[in-house]
């Protein structure tokens, strides 16, 4: 036992002082002041006060039908992308956590290589195939399910399906390593006491993978809250979603305070989720500490 | 319950045929353990006993060959509906679950109620003598009693027949031998059949009513820790269940198992013994002489010496390096505390032993 105190605040640790350990996180810390915390804070700076201390921005976004259509259809989108997700992800993450070596490789290759690929080229691939005579409809009609192209781009399904993609390795990767840590054992030994494969995934799998499941959904759910490329592409203005709508708000209508409104909004409803399951969400789990 | 009622609690494994790739995991097994036995897989690394119980648990499904769990066949039955209970080597208890809750999952599993559960699961913890930790979670308790508890679990539905796999490999020496005799207690007391798996002879000697040894996948003999030490029927056996010394020699004409013979060592001189398995006639021999079955006399004109090149003492017993006797190293053994001749280094001796106690076998 060491004779300090412990303490729940800890900077760096034994071999770095706290100072030592400010000056080496400073860049970052800088960075993230100047191009995050300053504009976020001038945003809703105007949001509050511009042109005298008001709420009639705010009262704005909820009195009128247009915009609480937006930001309902966005937490709808975001919801879906999120359902979406978690059943394209599992059986992928399931297959990885019980894969070694080349295997393993190839099929985390195929999750992580997506992320490495701008969002606008995935999302343009998106738009090849589902647009008027893309590959889509072609398939379709040479299959004789449709008779003449149908409407893909620019509706709901379209922006969820999209959504999901581009968001699916935020949501396999901690499920991944959650299941990972799941011994082989244990489903063997809840099969050996009696338990069919359901009941093995109910009792067993389920229950320990849930944090994983918990920061995969919140993570996508976040980040499909504020996505702005695949909705605005995608969707279209028909599809509006919240970041489309403030982006809007800010080049068209040159209208800053209510798009800061738009994103307090937005910003006050993420960090309630977030601290709501701030117990589930284990950021060491993407940092992957085994 | 109980392993009275004839063939209930029977496990029977009938030319079992596992291979992984190239290996021949486990190869042509058949293997019969009665109600209320206690059979232990005994074999080095990788020899298949891992194998061979997860084919009757029903986790791995075999090539050729039958698993049959009391009149049934069970080849093909998922582990879920055989029924059986298991004690893996590493700790599988549910860290999501407190102990009490692990102990009644088989009940809930089987539908059984709530209050019949729990009364059930304490029942079965007192049986494994942790009754006050029934509230923990399974990170609190030290690896011996996650064992005890996974026992617990794994007879609290009163299964007909109990598999472990090495279950106290992972447990210090001390533990482990009061674990194998906690084991085999409970086993008797409840008259459950138990196949347990190990690398380590003393364990199956200690806990087994009958041991199978394995080698390479194939079973080398199946017989009670007696016979198998006293009458080992491969020079495998021979030389795995405790110490021997093995002689290298020639055999001039075939001789049947049981038969008295006379093998010409390579060293130089000749040895009488009894062919422990039947041998052909020029093959290459290797007699087998247990260490604590040469006699250690004092030198006369007549018999086989040997000189003492070293004497190293271990307290119960003295073990002797001897040379020159069939031209080769020997040891012997001489217990301590019976009054026997104890030679010093340098010493010449004369070696003695029953003829039944040279064991020629295939090299
Ligand atoms: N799933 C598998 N895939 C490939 N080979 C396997 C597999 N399981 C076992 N083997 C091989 O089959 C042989 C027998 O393995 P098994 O696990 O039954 O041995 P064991 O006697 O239990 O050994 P140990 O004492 O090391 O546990 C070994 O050569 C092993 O490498
Ligand atoms: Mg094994």
């Amino acid at each position: 036992m060491s004779a300090r105190r412990p303490s729940r605040f800890r900077l760096g640790g034994r071999r770095y002082s706290p100072a030592a350990s400010l000056a080496l996180a400073a860049p970052f810390l800088l960075l993230v002041a100047i191009i995050f915390i300053l504009p976020l804070a001038t945003l809703l700076h105007e949001s509050l006060f511009v042109p005298a201390p008001t709420t009639e921005h705010y009262a704005r976004a909820f009195a009128e039908p247009v915009y609480l259509r937006v930001m309902l259809r966005t937490l709808r989108i975001a919801a879906l992308v999120t359902a979406l997700a978690l059943l394209l992800a599992w059986p992928m993450a399931w297959v990885m956590s019980r894969s070694r070596g080349l295997g393993l490789a190839l099929l985390a290759a195929a999750v992580l290589l997506p992320l490495w690929t701008s969002v606008l080229v995935r999302t343009y691939a998106w738009m090849v195939l589902l647009q008027r005579n893309g590959v889509v409809n072609q398939l379709l009609q040479q299959l004789g399910l449709t008779e003449a192209p149908i409407r893909l781009l620019y509706t709901e399904g379209a922006v969820v399906l999209a959504m999901a993609h581009v968001l699916l390795p935020f949501m396999v990767l901690p499920i991944y390593s959650a299941l990972k840590g799941i011994p082989e054992d244990y489903p063997r030994a809840a099969q050996m006491l009696g338990a069919s494969p359901w009941a093995t995934f109910r009792e067993v799998i389920w229950p320990l993978a849930l944090p994983g499941v918990t920061s995969g959904c919140l993570m996508v759910f976040l980040l499909a809250l504020g996505f702005f490329v695949t909705p605005a592409l995608i969707g279209g203005p028909q599809q509006m979603m919240i970041a489309t709508l403030v982006s809007q708000q800010v080049r068209e209508m040159l209208d800053w305070p209510f798009a800061g409104a738009l994103v307090g909004i937005l910003l006050v409803f993420v960090l309630a989720l977030t601290l709501l399951f701030k117990r589930a969400v284990r950021l060491d789990r993407f940092v992957g500490s085994a | 319950m109980g392993g009275t009622d004839g063939l209930a609690g029977r496990v029977a494994v009938e030319g079992l045929v596992k291979r992984f790739g190239p290996v021949n995991a486990v190869d042509h097994v058949s293997l019969e353990v009665s109600s209320g036995e206690f059979l232990a897989l005994l074999g080095p690394s990788g020899s298949g006993k891992t194998t061979i119980l997860m084919s009757i648990a029903g986790f791995e499904f075999p090539d050729a060959g039958r698993i049959l769990i009391g009149q049934e066949e069970v080849t093909w039955t998922p582990p879920n509906r055989r029924n059986l209970g298991m004690v893996f080597q590493r700790y599988t208890l549910f860290p999501h679950m407190s102990v009490l809750e692990n102990i009644a999952f088989p009940l809930k599993m089987r539908g059984v109620g709530r209050a019949e559960r729990e009364e059930r699961a304490r029942a079965a913890l007192a049986t494994v003598r942790l009754g006050e930790m029934g509230g923990r979670r399974p990170a609190q308790l030290s690896g011996g009693q996650q064992q005890r508890v996974a026992i617990a679990r794994a007879i609290v539905y009163q299964p007909r027949v109990l598999l472990m796999d090495e279950p106290l490999s992972a447990l210090d020496k001390n533990l482990r031998e009061e674990m194998q005799i906690e084991i085999k207690h409970l086993q008797q007391r409840i008259g459950i059949t138990v196949i347990f798996v190990t690398h380590d002879q003393t364990e199956a000697l200690t806990m087994a009513d009958r041991i199978a040894v394995l080698d390479h996948g194939r079973l080398q003999q199946l017989g009670t820790p007696r016979d198998l030490y006293e009458a080992p029927q491969t020079a495998f056996v021979a030389g795995f269940i405790g110490e021997t010394n093995f002689c290298e020699g020639q055999l001039a004409q075939a001789a049947a198992s049981g038969e008295s013979v006379t093998v010409a060592l390579t060293g130089g001189g000749s040895l009488p013994a009894i062919a422990a398995e039947a041998l052909p006639a020029g093959g290459r021999i290797k007699v087998a002489l247990r260490p604590e079955r040469l006699r250690v006399l004092p030198a006369t004109a007549e018999g086989t010496t040997a000189r003492v090149a070293e004497a190293i003492y271990a307290g119960n017993a003295t073990t002797l390096m001897l040379e020159g006797a069939f031209g080769q190293p020997l040891r012997a053994r001489i217990p301590a505390g019976a009054g026997l001749h104890e030679p010093r280094p340098g010493e010449t001796v004369r070696l003695a032993w029953q003829a039944a106690d040279a064991r020629a076998f295939r090299a």
